[in-house]
């Protein structure tokens, strides 16, 4: 029925009442796609995030009063009240991402658990397996120099021995 | 007048100290005997003057003598007798006076040996004792008193002083403010002693290696004196550190044992330098090796238990501003320097002298193994320190304050640690001198067998980390190591001796205590790796806010919450309390009491949680809100914790092996035997 009356209106006799009829059709197909989005909107308004979902992000994050202790388990009110802007920003449909950048901006990078990796923090990645390496090679040199040591000290004696068994035979020819 | 005795003894304990340094150098500088005996005697006086100090304290406050600022802010009157006596160290100044107390003990522990045979030793041994000693009565005497009494000024400010300000009256209060709840557990009573007792024996053997390199006598002596000192310190140390964990895994309300805060980091760097120390002086008594890295080891430990008192105690933690501000952070921060100075100073004067005339003959011998393991337990060291003074570098520097938090700590360390664990096998393996892969290998494939068991186990109980499987696998191994080396041990006694194999067993752990103690503590080293492993890569929790009779599901436990109570006690606390009976797999298994108690008065809250213990996991809940009237619904925060009670196991095993090891062998007994029997050979010929 629907298609027939389009047709009618698309047919050349209707010039007139076929530019009316068009514009009447766009406003209820407009009406028709704005009822099913703000139905849309009404039947699902965004979803409140659980404790679990918050606390996901919040053990990633440090509050800059309580020293050392996560955020998810932090029970100071001012913990409780970043809990709170965690889940507002949830629902407003932030990354978990978006949602650290947001305290770091706020608060620094002494929000995060980690420092991170740029300029003077380099220092803290580098340091640690550095001085280690330093450990293995002051470790294999330790191995390399007692060998050297050793197979010099046994060089020195087979050569003490060589000469002190020449002049063994030397002494004893002149016998 | 109480007050006026124990600061008058902590006086003339420094002044003794003071005078005691002074007899002991002159005695060794003009050769006086009666001058280094006289020093010994002070040495041994300090003891009764700082318990008489100590003493004089907890009279004060077990009678609530509040006009006593540091009484005054650690105990209150509705507080328990044992909390009050605990009190001692619950606070600042307390617990530097309890530090310098057991360091007095220590001392005249020390005084009292038999010096016979080692007498060079005993005036520097006074001396490094008695200055230590000193920085910490001075600590007390001119900045942390706990005598200090409050005044109130005319214009009513209320200041802080031993004497009467002109024109002030006796600040008294009523009541205290109570020690912080936080303390009040017994993990925290026992925790701060144990630590301290490590601490503070930890300073025995840095005398004697100190001793060693002023006089010269840079032979083993001073290790073989101090070996038991050092496995005591050791023992005190760990036993610290557990109770530490316990007590923040049953108080602080987070699920976990270890939050690799500064302040548990600070505690755990002496250990790993001590544990490292343990096993490289058996490389200088079985090999003669290693002189100056052992001496480089008891150095840094001396040093590193400074520090970490300085860490806990100058607030640096908090900021560098902080440190700046207080009176007692500078001072920490010189004696700490003065001491490494001077002691790097005198290894590098002794440093020819502590050449050793052996090598390193093979990378599978077992000298070489124990190095790579004191590398290891450097490496650790290192990522604890760095990652420690990290944050303070970052502020002096940049001005931006960070955070080093565990993420760092667990990626850093933990291939470490199972490095160990590869070396807690392998390394009892190996022979001394001469040792190559091929008859290592020999003696590992028992072992190894014992660790693709263990793995196909996981794999079949459905472990599919590769992380956990390789940890389980090695724990096998290690676990295989130990029973062969006893079970071999007591065949080749019963074979020798006729003994059943429960005697033949005992009596070979009894007479090489040390070794067979060793074992013992790698086997608790194990299982508190199983718990660690369990609670680190297996943990789950989930929380919810649920209505009455409502429940939460986690890994097959179903909780229910009943009910909530909120009641007063007697002594000054608003409980909380909810009911919540847990389900698994359908059937009711326990009921627990998750809880909140607040303290009136200080205002703080604590967090207990309802906990159900098995050997497979522990159901931790904790009472996060609830709705402050109707208590109608309730926030709760689940933990499931695998394995962790494998950890608690593992550390009483640990502790047992350690006591067995620290006990004294029948190494006399035997002597006075050679030497009857050498006696009747030469009286014979």
């Amino acid at each position: 029925m629907f298609v027939k009356h389009l047709l009618h209106i698309l047919s050349e006799e209707n010039r007139f009442s076929r530019m009316r009829q068009i514009s009447h059709i766009c406003g209820f197909l407009i009406a028709i796609m704005l009822f099913f989005v703000f139905e849309a909107g009404a039947q699902s308004p965004p979803p409140t995030p659980s404790d679990d979902e918050i606390n996901a992000i919040a053990s990633e994050l440090y509050c800059p009063v309580c020293e050392n202790v996560p955020l998810d388990v932090c029970g100071t009110q001012a913990c409780e009240q970043w809990r709170g802007v965690i889940r507002d920003k949830l629902m407003e449909g932030w990354s978990n991402e978006e949602i650290k950048q947001y305290f770091v901006e706020l608060y620094g990078d002494r929000v995060l658990a980690t420092p991170p990796a740029k300029g003077f923090n380099w220092l803290v990645y580098l340091v640690p397996p550095l001085v280690i390496l330093a450990g293995v090679y002051w470790m294999v040199q330790l191995f390399s120099r007692r060998k050297k040591t050793v197979s010099q000290s046994e060089a020195t004696i087979n050569l003490e021995q060589e000469e002190y068994i020449s002049r063994l035979e030397e002494e004893l020819k002149k016998r | 007048m109480l007050a006026n005795l124990g600061y008058g003894a902590l006086i003339i304990a420094l002044m003794v100290c003071i005078y005691g340094i002074g007899a002991a150098l002159y005695g060794v500088i003009r050769e006086k005997n009666v001058w280094v005996n006289s020093a010994r005697n002070a040495m041994l006086l300090t003891a009764p003057l700082i318990t008489l100090s100590v003493v004089a304290i907890v009279i004060l406050l077990i009678d609530g003598n509040y006009e006593l600022d540091y009484v005054a802010s650690v105990t209150s009157n509705s507080m328990p007798l044992y909390l009050k006596i605990t009190a001692l160290w619950g606070g600042q100044a307390g617990s530097l006076v309890f530090w310098s107390w057991l360091m007095s003990l220590f001392a005249s522990a020390v005084t009292l040996r038999r010096w016979d045979r080692d007498r060079e030793f005993l005036p520097w041994v006074i001396i490094i004792v008695l200055v230590t000693l000193t920085f910490f009565l001075c600590l007390n005497i001119f900045l942390e008193n706990p005598f200090a009494r409050l005044w109130q000024m005319s214009g009513g400010l209320i200041v802080k002083s031993m004497l009467p300000p002109s024109g002030a009256m006796l600040y008294m209060q009523s009541d205290g403010n109570g020690l912080n709840p936080l303390l009040r557990h017994f993990g925290m009573i026992f925790h701060p002693p144990m630590l301290y007792l490590g601490f503070v024996s930890f300073v025995i053997p840095f005398a004697f290696a100190l001793a060693a390199l002023i006089t010269g006598r840079t032979d083993d002596r001073w290790i073989r004196i101090t070996r038991r000192w050092t496995l005591v310190a050791w023992l005190f140390l760990s036993l610290g550190l557990v109770l530490g964990s316990r007590w923040a895994y049953d108080v602080l309300g987070w699920g976990g044992y270890w939050g690799w805060d500064a302040v548990e980091i600070s505690a755990l760097m002496p250990w790993l330098s001590g544990t490292a120390f343990l096993h490289s002086i058996i490389i200088q008594e079985k090999r003669n090796m290693l002189k100056q890295w052992n001496m480089a080891l008891i150095i840094l430990t001396y040093d590193l238990v400074i520090f970490a008192t300085f860490l806990t105690r100058s607030g640096v933690l908090s900021s560098v501003h902080a440190f700046a501000q207080s009176a007692i952070g500078p001072l920490f921060f010189a004696f700490i320097a003065l001491t490494f100075l001077v002691s790097i100073a005198l290894l590098m004067h002794r440093w020819n002298d502590l050449k050793s005339d052996s090598h390193m003959t093979s990378l599978f011998s077992r000298e070489a193994l124990f190095l790579l393991n004191n590398l290891l337990f450097m490496g650790i060291l290192v990522v604890c320190f760095w990652g420690v003074i990290f944050p303070l570098l970052s502020e002096v520097f940049t001005g931006q304050k960070v955070t080093v938090g565990p993420p760092y700590y667990k990626a850093a360390s933990g291939p470490l640690f199972a490095g160990l664990l590869l070396l807690m096998g392998v390394a009892p393996l190996a022979a001394w001198g001469r040792s190559t892969y091929k008859t290592l290998g020999r003696a590992i494939w028992k072992p190894a067998i014992f660790a693709i068991i263990g793995i196909g186990w996981a794999i079949v109980e459905g472990v599919k980390n590769p992380w956990a499987l390789l940890g389980f696998g090695l724990c096998a191994l290690v676990t295989g190591v130990i029973v062969e080396e006893f079970w071999r041990g007591a065949r080749a006694r019963q074979r020798t001796k006729g003994e059943n194999f429960v005697l033949a067993l005992w009596r070979l752990a009894g007479r090489n205590r040390r070794r067979y103690g060793g074992y013992i503590i790698h086997l608790g080293v194990v299982f508190m790796a199983l718990g660690i492993i369990g609670i680190e890569l297996f943990q789950t929790n989930t929380q919810a806010t649920i209505a009455q009779g409502e429940q939460i599901t986690l890994d097959g436990y179903v909780l229910k919450y009943e009910k909530l109570s909120i009641f007063d006690t007697e002594d000054r606390r608003n409980i909380a309390r909810a009911v919540v009976h847990v389900y698994k797999d359908g059937r009711f298994v326990q009921e627990l009491y998750p809880r909140r108690d607040f303290y009136y008065e200080s205002q703080q809250q604590m967090t207990i949680p309802g906990v159900r213990s098995t050997w497979e996991d522990d159901l931790y809940i904790i009472l996060v809100e609830w709705e402050p009237v109707s208590a109608e619904s309730a926030t709760f925060k689940v933990f499931r914790n695998p394995l962790i009670n494998w950890l608690w196991f593992g550390a009483i095993i640990f502790m047992l092996g350690a006591l067995a090891a620290a006990l004294p062998e029948k190494e006399g007994i035997v002597q006075i035997r050679q030497v009857k029997h050498s006696e009747y050979s030469t009286a014979k010929v």
